[in-house]
């Protein structure tokens, strides 16, 4: 054989393995957590694990119900914002502004989605937890170190507002036109046939940029942790502090060598997150699938 | 249909509720062009004042975490190695699997499918899940803490943004494209590197760049496996500092001089940020006129 068949022996032989290789990443990273956390579960019951508030790892105690109550919290308050927010823009600049802004809203959403967590974070200390503090929670009849699930939401829907909107934005451009020109022509007013004729086809589609959000908000580590007060108890209102799962993670890398179960109770909390966000990943890009094979 | 009101009264009435629904879209749309002024506006007011050459140019001094002498050197430079290398590391893995789903495997739509929601789901992992990954890895093959075991992790995390990007490039090459390279007696090597990977080069370059944004600024994924150090590393082995790492550290000390300090690397790591979505516009905007 001469160099070139070599080359292309090569060639083709690094891309399959390349290729391989990121095929079972998803499995190896769901494995290497499980083999971690196998440690903790064969010595408790998983309905223990989960079900339990008590966390207290120099006692043995691996209660994880604070923690995932704690991220349901944050999530929940950010996707109640993030979602009305990014629906109201994504019909506006699809379908009434003007080409500058459209070129505006891109610009700003392409920065905002590059900022660092850690940013973010910066900001929510900056801003957000004193607002809460002073001016947002006395208002209410609540008293707030203003480090609470709250802050934890805002940071969260600032963050997570662009990639919603990216996708709604699609999902709004792939709806054929014609539609909206029958609609149009029997009389409808512009907003009409936006209420129902393009939020009608557009639903599933909704559905699942939220489904994609709400992934991405879980997984959100720094920001989270650095507002969110990260104490091990499960918040009763939005303006108690709270502990979700990532926090827990990231908190207490170094000592967790120094206790027994402790490294496989974090890789359990690990695994407990992979496994929500895969869930909402794949019912997301099923239902995205659908949408574009009808 | 039937919703669609006819009288003329009706008809003001759904006017109206136009107008509104228009205002509070409106509304929205700004508030989010303000939010982001608002925040470069508030990184910037605590950023600069706090910020000095000595910040950039020196590496921690003996009372640096107690207010004294010193910068962040060590950091700035440790995110600039650990970026560099997981980049690098990913686009030996990331442009080869793009090139295949999109040479190779045109045809086989279930198979392309497939991987491509694999990809999506790693896309969807968030990093602190790559660092304890990362963390797992280095169990396995006895590695210490180190710019290493940090690139790795890194490359690990960006490589499925690197490939989603420049695939979405390369599924912007004609159809047709293949065929003709295969008429012309061209092997899928050929194909592969003359051919598309030059259609495919603005796509390329923006992805590259979003991938070393993304690595720059993450904190999460870095977190268990670079260790954190006051000096430079000297070799790949050693443990590194990095930019977010230190602008977090900072910021939960309770002296308000290392806390200034955070605000400072916030804003120099906001800047870095600003000018690679700069450079990703440029990229798109000027390159794209060199394609067919």
């Amino acid at each position: 054989m001469n160099r070139g068949k070599w080359f292309d022996l090569l060639s083709d032989n690094w891309m399959l393995l390349a290729t391989l290789l990121m095929s079972i990443l998803p499995l190896s990273v769901g494995f290497g957590l499980l083999i971690e956390s196998m440690p903790l579960l064969r010595q408790y019951h998983l309905r223990h694990l989960v079900s339990s508030s008590a966390w207290s790892p120099a006692e043995g105690k691996f209660g994880m119900i604070s923690f995932i109550t704690g991220t349901l919290w944050v999530t929940g308050l950010s996707l109640c914002m993030a979602a009305p927010v990014s629906l109201l823009v994504s019909i506006y600049i699809t379908q009434y502004a003007k080409p500058w802004l459209m070129r505006t809203i891109h610009l700003v959403m392409d920065i905002l989605a590059g900022i660092p967590s850690v940013v973010y974070g910066v900001w929510g200390v900056l801003v957000i937890v004193p607002w809460i503090s002073q001016k947002l929670a006395p208002a209410l009849g609540y008293s707030s170190s203003g480090y609470c699930v709250l802050s934890g939401g805002i940071v969260l829907a600032v963050m997570s507002i662009p990639y919603i909107l990216h996708l709604q934005i699609e999902i709004f451009r792939t709806i054929p036109i014609e539609l909206k020109e029958i609609s149009l022509s029997l009389g409808a007013t512009y907003w009409e046939t936006i209420k129902y004729v393009l939020l009608k086809q557009a639903r599933r589609g909704i559905i699942a940029s939220v489904g994609l959000g709400i992934s991405k908000a879980l997984g959100e580590t720094i920001a989270v942790l650095m507002v969110v007060g990260n104490v091990p108890q499960i918040p009763e209102n939005m303006f108690q502090a709270g502990y979700p799962l990532p926090a827990l993670i990231a908190n207490n890398y170094g000592e967790m060598m120094s206790i027994p179960h402790y490294l496989s109770a974090l890789m359990f909390a690990g695994l407990i997150l992979f496994l929500i966000i895969c869930l909402f990943n794949s019912i997301s890009h099923w239902i995205i699938h659908k949408m574009h094979q009808t | 249909m039937k919703n669609i009101p006819h009288s003329s009264r009706s008809r003001r009435k759904s006017i109206l509720e136009e107008k509104i629904m228009k205002c509070i879209m409106a509304i929205a749309t700004y508030s989010i062009i303000l939010v982001f002024i608002y925040m470069i506006l508030v990184i910037s007011r605590e950023g600069i004042p706090a910020l000095s050459w000595e910040m950039i140019s020196e590496i921690p001094g003996g009372g640096f975490y107690f207010g004294k002498e010193g910068g962040i050197l060590n950091a700035i430079i440790g995110s600039v190695y650990l970026s560099v290398g997981g980049t690098f590391l990913s686009l030996l893995i990331s442009i080869p699997v793009a090139l295949y789903l999109n040479i190779h495997l045109l045809h086989y739509n279930r198979i392309t499918a497939g991987i491509r929601y694999l990809l999506d789901i790693l896309w969807g992992i968030p990093s602190i899940l790559y660092g304890a990954f990362g963390f797992v890895l280095m169990i396995v093959f006895h590695l210490q803490a180190s710019l290493l075991a940090g690139i790795i992790t890194l490359a690990l995390m960006i490589t499925p943004i690197i490939i989603r990007a420049f695939d979405e490039a390369l599924q912007g090459i004609p159809e047709g494209m293949l065929e003709a390279c295969y008429a012309m007696g061209l092997t899928r090597r050929q194909i592969a590197f003359q051919v598309f990977i030059r259609q495919a080069m603005p796509g390329l370059i923006t992805a590259t760049l979003v991938g070393f944004g993304r690595a720059i600024g993450d904190a999460a994924s870095v977190l268990f496996t670079t260790g954190y150090t006051d000096y430079i590393p000297k070799n790949l082995y050693d443990p590194t500092a990095s930019l977010p790492l230190a602008i977090f550290f900072q910021l939960s000390s309770p002296i308000p001089e290392v806390r200034e300090r955070a605000y400072a690397a916030a804003f120099i790591l906001t800047i870095i940020i600003l000018m690679i979505s700069l450079l990703i516009r440029l990229c798109t905007s000027r390159l794209s006129k060199y394609q067919i």
